[in-house]
């Protein structure tokens, strides 16, 4: 139940959709783009969002295109996690997506939604930023790809009126030795005390990092430690620990001093299955 | 033999429960229900300066908001809690004005629009910190409150009562003590998280009737506070409690039902509903209470307790409420299971600034418990004892005394010994507490005990009313709410067993409304079976009675010469001569019309007896009818590098006197234990400095989930209790109570260090460690 | 704004519902179509008391806005009569107060339905998504797997 009233519009096409919120926003409207609309309605609940003009994005053909398109794997934004794991195109996605909210949430949590959140882990895009995916906007200025390690700083950034469309990946980074774990403040469910994934391609160790910061992340500094030569594990990892970003988060899932006890712990995992792989 | 009780017949809702059409209060909306919606304090502790309702009062719909008005004071033991806040606010979650509307939405688009200016004030955020000299004040006028005669405020302080136990001779007690150790045990308020919120709805009639719905453990409570609150007449009111979606204490106190009634009466009458959401339902309405305690106990040699120094400091909240019974009922139990001689206890109810606290599955013995065990897995260690073993030398015997010094025998003391050699058996206890896995990895296992009596008012009623149908076929009434315990069932199973019928043919009232209903005291304390039970037997006993005279009367035999069996009464030595219930149930009609009798009507109620105050200088008195006893044990596997863990096995073993319901008492005690675990494992709220609870919904509060559960294994001991029906003593709290004490001893020694802390998650564990590094240091 | 008429498909029936465009399908199920089979339990996606099936998937109707539910099968608790599942939560005593009840039965049944061979893993995958206090999940995982077996 939402204490605030909104128009609800189901574009067909995108075009039409960006017209939309074109046009309301020039009748001085706040249009806002949904798909899964979760969020929409849990934060809409406790006055965290509002819109007066819904935008449903679930119907047009491009968000919820799955598959191989010549040398990508093209996946639509207003595909639910549930569609993208049963699918099972990208080992990786599957594992971190498998591992976000509940099974049923995820039946209407989608792939967009969980990217382009509010609620800042946005876990699924972990996989995306490590195998250099690339992100199909629209907007007002028409179709746009970018990398999305370009693109996502911290968050996405779209610009007013955009969206995300799609996201290609390359064929040959979806099925490379990979490793994803979900650390929680306890036991097996709850949002993530941390999450890191991990992909191996050309023989180097790619992580990316959901939890430890108010924002997912891939870094090029953790990396570089993590695969410099001739160090022992132990060395790489610790240095890896000193090049973070900030801040760390303190909060009740945790506080930030055992967040990098967890983390440092993970990394020893993470090196430990994927050192000896080769790629 | 019995042929009804003990086996596992299905409860009487089941299928109403599967096919959804089982009704909870929530569920009945009438046409022209208004939505009541509360605002509620953001803060701990604040002046509020000004409620500025204009905004609101201009959203469509707005019928009411009650604001800033004085109205009388509410609460059960002390009269220290106004309806909606004056002046202060004195917790988070705290109503402050409550909107009434046509539809839910609009009264939300009001509430959302009142504007509250506050002041912060210095916050008492622990009952430790509560009991500083100079702690700030939770109640200034902490004197001038109307109180029950058994609560002990201490004007000028935060001290909403005070219960002491003063038993045997303390010098001497710490003199036979060669082995000494003391350890300080704390843990935050927590939630019941019953998956269906708070409701009540009220209406009152154009004659003065108030009409009260409510998802209640106590509609008979809500009659008599409603009256004594707001002087109404006892009979206009009438509650009405249908199907409960779990309460587990928390549904004892009377509070939504205060706002509901000021709502509608605020509207000339019409009726209201005030529904929670989930976050008022873990902080506005009353919470499981926290505790910070310091126990110290004294061992001879041999490792036999010789004395007790118990303090506990309840963190009743903002509030005092029920949290003073479950302060006192602290008290009365405050030692666990143990024979000990030489008893000093101070259990103190604490106001701070947190959410005011309700009973929990226990009432305080899950949380003494944790105490307890903790302190006696320290002494195991350092006397270097079998941690079993130390307690089953002390387990509390026929011939004891508890610490109110109530004389102990076999009927009304359940048989710990029994229950700690099956614990022993189930968990493999002598094939080793401790197995080594890997390096990371290690097995091991805790063990704890408890007990507890039930501390409610000395003239607590139960009744019941039996009718029969024209096919012979009987309705039980009875003032027990169904709650999710089965317990309407098994009265139906006594009453079966005593008249020796089919358990189908009778038929049994689910919903309570406490003008046609006779009274059970509250649906508390694991008290149904017992009270409701005995209030059963007699009304079938009046049932039966009835029946012979009756049958006496149409088929000229005395009254002595006939039974009563399988819906029949007849003659015993020739059962072909007999009437069935359906030829006498609404009396006998000779062939001719002429009829004797009428509908029967059976009668029953029940007392507990001999029940008394405590002295308020030594505690010495009758808290309770019976004590039972269980045993448990939990095993985990720790990970030592990440100081993670499962728990594998859980075990409890509980004393039920008699299990009168196979399946309903194995699923009591396995989902309490469930309970328990998540509440010694995962749940607690999260403060921060300014009182504020960081974590009001259950994505970030956790229960236990399908899969985090362990094994259960469940064993039942019977020894009879023998004034209650059929023996059975309580169970429906036990398999909580000794979960954190065996949780929290199985990982102290897996890593190594004493954990006394709860929630018992990784970074507790973790912290625990590294801060015993760097004292080693 | 204000109230619009929807036409839903529920329980194998065409039902009309005049309801905001910001109403979720369990306000509408429950407040305008008298099914309080599903049950409210958070609002926010986390308790699974509301669980109903859409096109034969689980879904938290609190996660779904009415509108959202249009050209869509909807079949709450109340649609489903005498199905195995429901026996065995009632055999294996799989409830207490049995207000979680009808979202894990929504819930189970849909498992069953996609995987009638479900191994212990996937049956946790689905079953997490519900919670239950009063039972251990000891009686649940019982009647699942007599369904599963038997299938
Ligand atoms: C029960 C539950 C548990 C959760 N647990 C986790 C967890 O463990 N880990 C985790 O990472 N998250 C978790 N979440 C958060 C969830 O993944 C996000 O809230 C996500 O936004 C929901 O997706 P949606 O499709 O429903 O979003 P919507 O409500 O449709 O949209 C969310 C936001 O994204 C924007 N948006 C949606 N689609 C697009 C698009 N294509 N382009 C641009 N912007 C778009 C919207 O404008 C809106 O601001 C949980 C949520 C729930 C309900
Ligand atoms: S009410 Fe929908 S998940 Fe709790
Ligand atoms: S039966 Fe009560 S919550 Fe599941």
């Amino acid at each position: 139940m939402l204490p605030f009233d909104f128009d609800y519009y189901r574009p067909k096409n995108l075009q039409e959709a960006v017209e939309l919120y074109r046009h309301l926003r020039q009748s001085g409207r706040q249009p806002m783009y949904i798909s899964g609309a979760t969020e929409l309605i849990t934060l809409g609940r406790i006055d965290l969002v509002f819109t007066d003009a819904v935008i449903d994005i679930k119907d047009i053909p491009e968000c919820r295109e799955i598959g191989f398109d010549g040398d990508y794997l093209v996946l639509g934004s207003a595909l639910t996690l549930t569609a993208i794991e049963e699918a099972n195109l990208f080992p990786l996605l599957t594992k971190t997506s498998s591992e976000i909210a509940d099974h049923t949430a995820r039946g209407k949590i989608t792939l967009g939604g969980n990217i382009c959140g509010q609620i800042f882990y946005r876990e699924a895009v972990l996989p995306f930023l490590l195998a250099d995916s690339q992100a199909v906007i629209i907007g007002p200025e028409g179709v746009k790809v970018h990398y999305i390690d370009e693109l996502f700083q911290k968050t996405l950034q779209l610009g007013n009126g955009e969206f995300l469309v799609q996201l290609a990946t390359d064929k040959r980074h979806v099925d490379v030795p990979f490793i994803s774990i979900k650390r929680r403040q306890q036991w097996e469910t709850g949002y993530p005390l941390i999450t890191a994934a991990a992909l191996k391609i050309g023989g180097e160790i790619r992580v990316a990092i959901s939890g430890l910061c108010p924002f997912p992340f891939r870094s090029n500094q953790m990396e570089a430690a993590i695969n410099r030569d001739g160090l022992s594990v132990e060395n790489r990892v610790s240095a890896a620990l000193t090049v973070l970003p900030e801040p760390i988060l303190n909060d009740i899932e945790g506080s930030a001093d055992y967040r990098l006890f967890v983390l440092q712990n993970l990394l020893n995992d993470i090196l430990a299955e994927l050192d000896g792989i080769n790629s | 033999m019995l042929k009804v009780v003990g086996k596992s017949v299905i409860r009487k809702e089941a299928y109403d429960k599967v096919s959804g059409r089982a009704k909870y209060t929530n569920d009945y909306q009438s046409t022209g229900m208004l939505s009541g919606k509360i605002v509620i304090s953001p803060y701990g502790h604040a002046k509020i300066v000004n409620i500025d309702t204009s905004r609101a009062w201009k959203v469509p719909g707005v019928r009411a908001i009650l604001a800033g008005k004085h109205y009388p004071l509410t609460g059960e033991a002390i009269r220290d809690r106004p309806p909606i806040a004056v002046g202060k606010v004195r917790y988070h979650g705290e109503p402050v004005a409550l909107v009434v509307a046509d539809t839910p939405t609009q009264a939300k688009t009001a509430a959302d629009l009142i504007h509250v200016q506050y002041e912060l004030l210095p916050v008492v955020n622990s009952p430790t910190q509560a009991f500083q000299r100079d702690a700030p004040l939770v109640h200034e006028h902490l004197g001038e409150y109307e109180k029950e005669e058994d609560s002990h405020p201490v004007p000028g302080t935060n001290i909403a009562t005070h219960i002491k136990i003063r038993k045997g001779n303390m010098e001497q007690g710490w003199a036979e003590s060669e082995t000494v150790v003391e350890a300080s045990i704390s843990f935050s308020p927590s939630d019941h998280a019953a998956m269906e919120t708070r409701c009540s709805t009220a209406e009152i009639t154009p004659d003065g009737k108030i009409i009260i719905m409510t998802s209640s453990q106590a509609p008979f409570m809500v009659k008599r506070l409603i009256s004594m609150y707001f002087d109404e007449d006892m009979g206009k009111i009438i509650v009405h409690t249908p199907l409960v979606g779990g309460a587990y204490g928390g549904k004892a106190s009377v509070h939504l039902e205060v706002l509901a009634y000021l709502a509608s009466k605020e509207v000339g009458g019409r009726p209201v509903k005030v529904w929670n959401t989930r976050e008022e339902d873990m902080i506005t309405s009353p919470c499981h209470i926290g505790l910070d305690a310091t126990v110290k106990l004294g061992a001879g040699r041999d490792g036999k307790l010789k004395a007790a120094f118990i303090q506990y400091l309840w963190d009743g909240g903002a509030y005092s409420d029920k949290a003073i019974d479950v302060t006192r009922s602290g008290a009365v139990d405050c030692t666990g299971p143990y024979r000990i001689d030489n008893v000093w206890c101070d259990s103190y109810c604490m106001y701070t600034n947190h959410p005011f606290a309700a009973p929990f599955r226990g009432f305080s013995h899950s949380e003494l418990s944790f105490a307890i065990e903790r302190t006696m897995d320290l002494l195991a260690q350092k006397l270097n004892m079998d941690p079993l073993e130390l307690r089953y030398i002390n387990a509390i015997r026929p011939g004891d005394t508890t610490p109110t010094r109530v004389k102990l025998n076999s009927s009304n003391l359940g048989d710990l010994p029994s229950c700690i050699e099956k614990v022993r058996e189930l968990i493999k206890w002598d094939e080793g507490q401790i197995q080594e896995i890997n390096e990371r990895l290690v097995r091991v296992k805790g063990v704890s005990c408890s007990w507890k009596t039930s501390t409610i008012d000395t003239d607590a009623p139960s009744g019941a009313i039996l009718t029969f149908n024209r096919d012979g076929s009987i309705n039980l009434m009875s003032g027990v709410v169904e709650i999710g315990t089965g317990t309407k069932t098994i009265l139906a199973q006594i009453l079966a067993e005593r008249l020796k019928m089919d358990v189908d043919k009778i038929h049994v009232r689910m919903e309570v409304d406490t003008q046609t209903t006779p009274e059970h005291w509250k649906t508390v304390a694991s008290r149904g079976t017992y009270m409701g039970g005995r209030a059963v037997l007699e009304a079938a006993d009046d049932v039966i009675r009835q029946l012979k005279e009756v049958a006496s009367c149409a088929l000229r035999a005395p009254v002595e010469d006939f039974e009563v069996a399988d819906s029949r009464v007849f003659l015993r030595d020739d059962p072909s001569i007999g009437l069935h219930f359906k030829e006498v149930g609404y009396g006998y009609k000779y062939p001719n019309g002429n009829t004797i009798g009428g509908q029967i009507i059976g009668r029953g109620n029940f007392v507990l007896r001999h029940l008394t105050h405590l002295d308020p200088e030594t505690g010495a008195g009758k808290p309770g009818p019976e004590w039972t006893p269980a045993a448990y044990a939990v095993e985990i596997e720790f990970d030592r590098r990440d100081c993670t863990y499962r728990i594998l096995k859980a075990c409890s073993v509980v004393d039920a006197g008699k299990v009168m319901n196979e399946k309903a008492a194995l699923g009591q005690v396995m989902g309490a234990m469930s309970m328990g675990l998540a509440f010694a494992g995962r749940e607690t709220f999260y403060f921060d400095e300014l009182g504020r609870v960081l974590n009001t919904q259950l994505r970030t509060y956790r229960p236990l989930r399908y899969g985090e559960n362990p094994d259960y294994l469940v064993g039942f001991v019977e020894r009879p209790a023998l004034d209650s029906p059929y023996g059975a003593r309580g169970l429906g709290e036990h398999g909580l109570m000794g979960m954190p004490g065996a949780l929290g001893n199985a990982l102290s020694i897996a890593a190594g260090v004493p954990l006394n802390n709860l929630p018992l998650i990784p970074e507790l564990i973790w912290k625990a460690r590294r801060g015993t590094h760097h004292a080693s240091l | 704004m204000g109230l619009q008429s929807l036409t839903l498909h529920i329980n194998g029936e065409k039902r009309v519902v005049n309801v905001r465009f910001a109403d979720t399908l369990l306000y509408a199920l429950r407040g305008n179509l008298g099914l309080t089979g599903a049950k409210p339990g958070c609002l926010n996606g986390d308790c699974g008391a509301c669980t109903v099936n859409v096109d034969g998937w689980p879904m938290k109707s609190c996660l779904m806005l009415a509108v959202e539910a249009v050209g869509k099968e909807v079949t709450t608790v109340e649609g489903v009569k005498g199905e195995p599942i429901q026996h065995a939560f009632v055999e294996n005593f799989a409830f207490q107060c049995g207000y979680c009840t009808p979202g894990f039965i929504m819930n189970c049944r849909s498992l069953i339905q996609h995987h009638p061979d479900a191994d212990d893993a996937k049956v946790k995958e689905w079953l997490e998504s519900n919670i239950c206090r009063c039972t251990g999940y000891a009686e649940i995982q019982q009647a699942v797997k007599s369904v599963i077996n038997k299938e």
